[in-house]
């Protein structure tokens, strides 16, 4: 069994959404068209906790993505995360191996000099991966995200999260210091003029602690995590050809989560900015402006690995700079995911993800 | 001159000898032929053995089993995933797709390590569809003929397929096979992250089964592969052997040619340059052919491989054959490296000897005295170690080893015997042409003493083989008769219908004896143990070896097992030995029965040990005794009663006839062998006699002057050849035996673990002296009748004085 | 042994064509005569003996020989017409190769069935050839060899000697004793005597010569 042909299935039913190159597979799958069967989002839907933490089985798409932005205690930066993907064959679940749904975890750790990653992959029905909303558990073979939150209580408030793969790991535990944050208009979050949506909402006031096991040893690392949950059944339009996602933790306390979906002409912006004490305030589509500042070479394509991010009705203007500008994710679908920097109007710290390039 | 002269000089010595060029040509050929059709057959046979280890072993990696056999729950594979460990299910077992039965493999792609290489799904879409509902079954082309039509499931063809076998997704196989939940074993991968929790605590109940290096197959089946390539290279040698007398007598004749040229500038290098390219280039010419040939044997034998190979080891190998291209890459190579290995003298002569040498075709091929005396002392030694290996060391390989030495040294050794013989003959006779006849024929020895040792190689591995396999049929047939004592065989369909059947045939025949097995592993060895009722077929037929008094009671009792042949051999089993059959079942060894033609270890309990151990045992199959003009009474009864299909009732008579066929095709390879490796002998003969020939004219010259006529003297040839022939024949004979002795005596334990009694048949020897006086006669016919069409001035040309 | 040669002609098929080598040839010897055949390179002298010795058969004409023409006989016929009455030496490869040279003296006279113990004695020592009688013919120098092949015509007494430059791979004076030897045995068995040479000084030890110059005697 190839490794390749696992990673080609994954993608025709999960990743469309992730990389250009599966763009042709829109078509063939029905991802970009109209979702058969599957569950669309519906404005004005308000999340139900802790059932909105599960899974959608419904939906054709769903993940469960946390990044940190970790320091230790000699002040050198790291960067880790976990994803947890599900992707759906039918709208539907099953006990035992006949179940459409399938499973995909992403693990990596960030550092200056290097860029660790590792993926599972998995078929749902049987235990080997899936998602429990209370109490709150997601989890693909031993790597795992496991809330210690007692029921009735936001389950997402206190996690603990490992993953291991042959020359890294990482043990980390994440308090929320703040509330959930739903993106969009109540969750809804559009993803293009032509009505494309997705369920989202984020959690991005963790504190973290917890230790990083590299090759070169084991280091404790503090610093902040922001977590995504996103579920959806037809999340590019036909015409989008990938993204940059930013998710921003600012020196003042506040968070700002802003993307732009490419496509052949101007694109399609959106963002969040969230209060210091977790207020959303949803910018209209085309508040958030972003212009690549330098490219990279990473992986044998031109990456712009540092932006220019404007919002110029709030007179926030940064330059980001990346901790490793090759933080590429050679997984099964391969795309950008690594922490940055920025200064300007406003410095702070934050995450970056690019696909489709 | 250029060069292109000079080779044109050298290359016309071949349009004058035209037969000296086609035996050069087609020994080199043959040579390659034999050789790569073996190496073909043995490439095949591995790359199935290596498909068979992907498809049924997952590649030799290690597995969790359950000790007893018992089904292993799916959550001890989540529970092991979720602790880290890289392992992926398989669940297996036997399904009926219509009348075909198939070993399907249930696998979860996903999970399984890609050093598996179990089987290629091609792209996204055909993985998505094995595993989502319905599902798709992979099998080999040839299982696919057989089962299209008989199952609504898609089938996807893989030529990496074993035959028999279907890979199915693991939630299929569960469906299929009416297991959900459950898993046959769980594969571990060879990469595992460190620091994970031991399996040990993880899932007590398990146990690890590591793999082998080498597969059971591959393990048992390379005696018989050993055997392919000697045979091949006994091939090889011999055409090589023509070779080198070719060559050398070629160079010798072209002596003067190579000083006419060196005399006209031509520097010995280039000479060495021309000669060796026109050596490469017959290489590439006959190994072309010889590739050609090797590719048409191996497809003609291979049929026959896999039928020895199903036969003897149970181990699939497809009848046809694949064209690989390094085939024509090893094929050539082997050609230029064996003719420059066996024209090496030649050409080291061609630079030491002085220019002006002159040219001694008659002195070619004929040995020095010391020469002589030393190849006595080899053989002498080679069968010392022969002997030697025979007492004191063990294995297959020193089996072999035995055959090896013995062989080569009997062989050395003949040119001496019979020139002794000779010298013998030649002092008892007084009368002039008589005495001429011996002393001629020995001075010829030297010459024809190569294709003489060929062909008694090739003679007594016809006695030797023939004896073992003839031995061996002997013996199987009367064992067959013995272990086959049932009159009728009858399985049914389902348990339900087992019990019907059981009440049924109670008050019908004389006993029914069910034939119940499990598989399970003793001594760390995968095998069967089959449960028997105490009944007196057993007690008067079952062919036992050695037993205790009482055995029958003891078996009964549960307190003791039978154990086969092989299995007591390998293991160096003695009475009264402790077996661990199951975790809670200790037996001691109590007898020992032979069980021809089972690669595997097999053991024999009472049944009710063996039911009481493993309840779940299927009792489908049924052996049952009745008064033999009864049988077709119950035959029909039983399939109008039950509606039983023929498949399910075999009668004695049937079964037997199914055996003796398989066993038969199981041997016809070894028959096509030693015809091939006596034809081989016979061309070196002729090829040698073609040679002599040539040299022949003044040896003859003076006695035909003296009197005797050209037909007396062709003649007086072919009779010499003829007793040369039969005094090899006859020397081929006592070692034809020792070599069938070896095989049964000596290989035959270790490839196989079972011994074999050892039959002598005269009449296969005459048939076989037929044969070999029908191929010495062809191999003399030609230069014979060169001889006796010569014109006197030919004759008269050897006592010109213008020579 | 008479013998009478009446017409003699023989021809060979070359590659330039039609060869006559022998164009009519009569010639006479009386019993115990001994003739020397002499004459240029080419010019018939061998396939004159090898008629005479019943090795070929001409195109036409009579070799009558103690009474028979030998021409009219078949293979079989002449080889035993060689076996009992002749004796041939040739210049070289007279000696059976795979026969010692006991056997080789003996080898002639019992294909003829006049194998005699005492004649062989003498002939072996006459010729000096005792301390060889073990050795094979190979190792056996020229000089040897034609003694011993002389000695294998001689012990079987043939009625008729027939020899093609018996010495010509000799040097004179080994060819001389060689040739000696034969003559003062050949008197011994009585037999009559063809020798063909190109050595004038040879032929002239003999009773009679005769010239061959170019397929016919002069």
């Amino acid at each position: 069994m190839s490794v390749r042909s696992i990673a080609i299935a994954f993608a025709v039913t999960t990743m469309a959404s992730l990389s250009a190159s599966q763009a042709a597979y829109q078509g063939f799958a029905g991802l970009g068209s109209a979702a058969e069967g599957f569950s669309v989002p519906q404005p004005g839907r308000l999340f139900r906790f802790p059932a909105d933490h599960g899974a959608h089985p419904d939906f054709r798409i769903e993940w469960w993505y946390v990044t940190a932005n970790l320091e230790a205690p000699d002040g050198t930066q790291y960067g880790a995360q976990w994803t947890l993907f599900r992707s759906a064959l039918a709208p539907r679940e099953a006990n035992g191996w006949s179940s459409p749904q399938l499973w995909m975890g992403h693990a990596a750790v960030t550092t200056s000099e290097d860029h660790f990653v590792a993926e599972r992959i998995s078929r749902g029905g049987v235990g080997q991966a899936g998602v429990v909303a209370e109490p709150f558990s997601a989890w693909i073979d031993d790597w795992q995200m496991k809330g210690h939150a007692v029921p009735g209580a936001d389950q997402l408030a206190d996690l603990s999260l490992t993953a291991t793969a042959g020359d890294f790991g990482y043990e980390l535990r994440l308090s929320a210091t703040g509330p959930l944050v739903p993106q969009g208009d109540d969750g809804y979050s559009l993803k293009s003029a032509k009505g494309q949506a997705s369920y989202y909402y984020s959690q991005p006031f963790y504190a973290v602690s917890g230790s990083l096991s590299l090759p070169t040893g084991n280091v404790a690392v503090t610093g902040k995590a922001w977590l995504d949950r996103e579920w959806s059944s037809q999340p590019l339009a036909e015409d989008q050809t990938g993204w940059d996602w930013f998710s921003l933790h600012l020196d003042t306390g506040e968070k700002l989560m802003g993307f732009r979906l490419r496509d052949e002409g101007e694109g399609f912006t959106s963002a969040t900015w969230i209060t210091a004490d977790g207020r959303p305030d949803p910018l209209p589509a085309g508040a958030l402006k972003i212009v690549p500042v330098r490219t990279a070479n990473v992986a044998g394509r031109q990456i712009p690995v540092s932006w220019n991010v404007q919002i110029p009705g709030r007179g926030f203007d940064i330059t980001t700079q990346p901790l490793n500008e090759q933080a590429w994710m050679s997984t099964s679908i391969p795309y950008w995911e690594g922490p940055i920097a920025f200064k300007g109007s406003v410095s702070g710290r934050g995450y970056l993800e690019m696909t489709g390039y | 001159m250029t060069m292109w002269t000079a080779a044109t000089a050298l290359l016309s010595h071949w349009r004058r000898r035209p037969l000296q060029l086609g035996a050069l040509l087609s020994g080199l050929a043959l040579a390659t032929a034999l050789w790569s059709g073996v190496q073909a057959i043995n490439a095949e046979a591995r790359a199935s053995y290596a498909r068979a280890a992907a498809v049924l072993d997952q590649n030799g990696l290690a597995h969790l089993v359950s000790p007893n056999g018992r089904a292993i729950p799916q959550s001890a594979f989540v529970r092991l995933r979720r602790a880290g460990w890289n392992v992926s299910p398989v669940l297996e077992g036997e399904y009926r797709f219509g009348t075909t039965r198939l070993r399907v493999i249930g696998i979860e792609p996903l999970t399984m390590p890609a050093e598996t290489d179990t089987v290629d799904l091609g792209n996204a879409e055909d993985l998505l569809s094995f595993i989502t509902p319905p599902g798709i079954v992979v099998v080999s082309p040839g299982t696919a003929e057989k089962i299209r039509g008989q199952t609504d499931l898609a089938l996807r063809v893989s030529d990496r397929m074993l035959d028999g076998a279907a890979f199915i997704d693991i939630g299929l196989a569960q469906r299929l096979l009416r297991r959900e939940g459950e898993l046959s074993r769980i594969v571990i991968a060879e990469n595992q992250r460190p620091g994970l929790e031991p399996l040990g605590t993880l899932v007590p109940t398990l146990s690890v089964r590591e793999s082998n290096a080498q597969s059971d197959v591959e393990h048992l089946t390379e005696s018989f592969h050993l055997n392919l390539t000697a045979f091949g290279f006994l091939a090889f040698a011999v055409g090589l052997l023509i070779v080198y007398s070719t060559i050398g007598l070629a160079f010798e004749q072209r002596r003067p040619t190579f000083r006419t040229l060196r005399c006209l500038g031509v520097s010995l290098r280039a000479l060495a340059v021309l000669l060796l390219s026109e050596l490469v280039l017959f290489a590439l010419a006959a190994g072309a052919v010889g590739v050609a040939i090797g590719y048409l044997v191996a497809s003609l034998l291979l049929p026959g491989v896999a039928a020895t190979l199903e036969g003897l080891y149970g181990a699939s190998v497809p009848g046809t054959l694949s064209l690989r291209p390094e085939w024509w890459v090893s094929g050539f190579a082997i050609a230029v490296a064996g003719t420059l290995v066996s024209s090496a003298q030649s050409l080291l002569r061609l630079m030491r000897v002085p220019l002006l040498a002159a040219a001694q075709p008659q002195a070619w091929g004929r040995s020095s005295q010391a020469g002589r005396r030393f190849q006595v002392l080899a053989a002498a030694a080679l069968l010392a170690l022969s002997g030697a290996l025979l007492l004191w060391a063990d294995g297959l390989q020193a089996g072999f080893g035995v055959l090896g030495c013995l062989l080569l040294g009997a062989s050395l050794l003949l040119p001496a015997v019979l020139s002794s013989l000779l010298t013998l003959m030649q002092r008892t006779s007084s009368r002039a042409l008589v005495t001429w006849f011996w002393a001629d024929a020995r001075q010829q020895l030297p010459g024809l003493s190569l294709a003489l040792m060929a062909l008694l190689l090739a003679l007594a591995a016809n006695v030797g083989v023939g004896t073992m396999v003839s031995s061996f049929r002997l013996t199987f047939i009367g064992w067959l008769d013995q272990r086959l004592a049932a009159e009728l065989y009858v399985a049914a369909r389902n348990e339900g219908e087992a019990d019907r059947l059981r009440t049924w045939l109670a008050a019908k025949v004389e006993s029914v004896l069910p034939i119940v097995s499990v598989d399970a592993e003793v001594r760390g060895q995968p095998m069967q143990i089959f449960g028997v009722v105490d009944d007196p077929t057993y007690r008067k037929h079952w062919p036992l070896i050695v037993g205790i008094p009482d055995v029958w009671d003891w078996v009964a009792s549960g307190e003791g097992v039978l154990v086969n042949e092989q299995f007591w051999r390998r293991e160096r089993l003695s009475i009264g030995d402790e077996l661990d059959l199951a975790s809670d079942w200790k037996a001691a060894v109590v007898g020992v029965y032979s069980d021809y033609g089972n690669p595997k270890g097999q053991v024999i309990a009472g049944i009710s040990a063996l039911t009481s151990r493993y309840p779940h045992v299927s009792r489908l199959r049924y052996g049952l005794r009745v008064k033999p003009d009864q049988v077709a009474d119950l035959r029909s009864s039983l399939s109008d009663e039950f509606g039983l299909p023929p498949e399910n009732i075999l009668d004695q008579a049937a079964l037997k006839e199914q055996s003796r066929r398989i066993f038969d095709r199981t041997f016809l390879v070894t028959g096509a062998l030693n015809i091939f490796t006596l034809g081989v002998a016979a061309l070196a003969m002729f090829s040698s006699l073609l040679t002599l020939s040539e040299m022949r004219l003044p040896q003859l010259a003076p006695v035909w002057a003296m009197g005797v006529t050209r037909r007396d003297l062709a003649l007086l040839e072919l009779l010499r050849t003829l007793v040369l022939w039969l005094a090899t024949f006859i020397a081929a004979l006592p070692l034809g035996l020792a070599l069938a002795w070896v095989l049964l005596a000596v290989v035959n334990v270790e490839a196989f673990g079972w011994r074999l009694p050892m039959h002598i048949f005269p009449y296969e020897w005459v048939r076989l002296g037929l044969v070999a006086l029908a191929a010495a006669v062809v191999s003399v016919f030609i230069p014979l009748r060169r001889l006796a069409g010569l014109a006197p001035s030919e004759l008269l040309k050897v006592f010109a004085n213008e020579r | 042994m008479v013998i009478a040669l009446r017409n003699l002609r023989k021809s060979y098929e070359t590659a330039e064509g039609r060869l006559e080598v022998l164009r009519g040839i009569n010639l006479d010897l009386g019993a115990g005569e001994r003739v020397a055949l002499t004459g240029e390179s080419g010019s018939g002298k061998s396939t004159l003996l090898h008629l005479v010795a019943g090795l070929d058969r001409p195109d036409s004409g009579e070799i009558v020989i103690g009474g028979r023409d030998i021409s009219k006989l078949d293979d079989r016929g002449r080889a035993a017409y060689r076996r009992a009455e002749v004796g041939l030496v040739f210049q070289q490869f007279n000696l059976v190769p795979s026969l010692d040279v006991a056997e080789n003296i003996a080898f002639h006279a019992k294909l003829a069935g006049r194998h005699d113990l005492a004649w062989e004695n003498e002939l072996v020592e006459r010729l000096g050839i005792g301390p060889l009688l073990t050795r094979y013919p190979e190792q056996l120098s020229t000089g040897q060899q034609q003694r011993v092949a002389i000695g294998r015509t001689l012990a079987a007494r043939p009625g008729l000697v027939l020899a093609d430059e018996p010495t010509g791979n000799l040097d004179e004076a080994n060819g001389d004793a060689v040739l000696e030897t034969m003559l003062s045995l050949s008197k011994g068995t009585g037999s009559t005597l063809l020798l063909v040479t190109h050595s004038q000084r040879l032929a002239d030890r003999l009773d009679r010569q005769v010239h061959l110059r170019s397929g016919k005697l002069e």
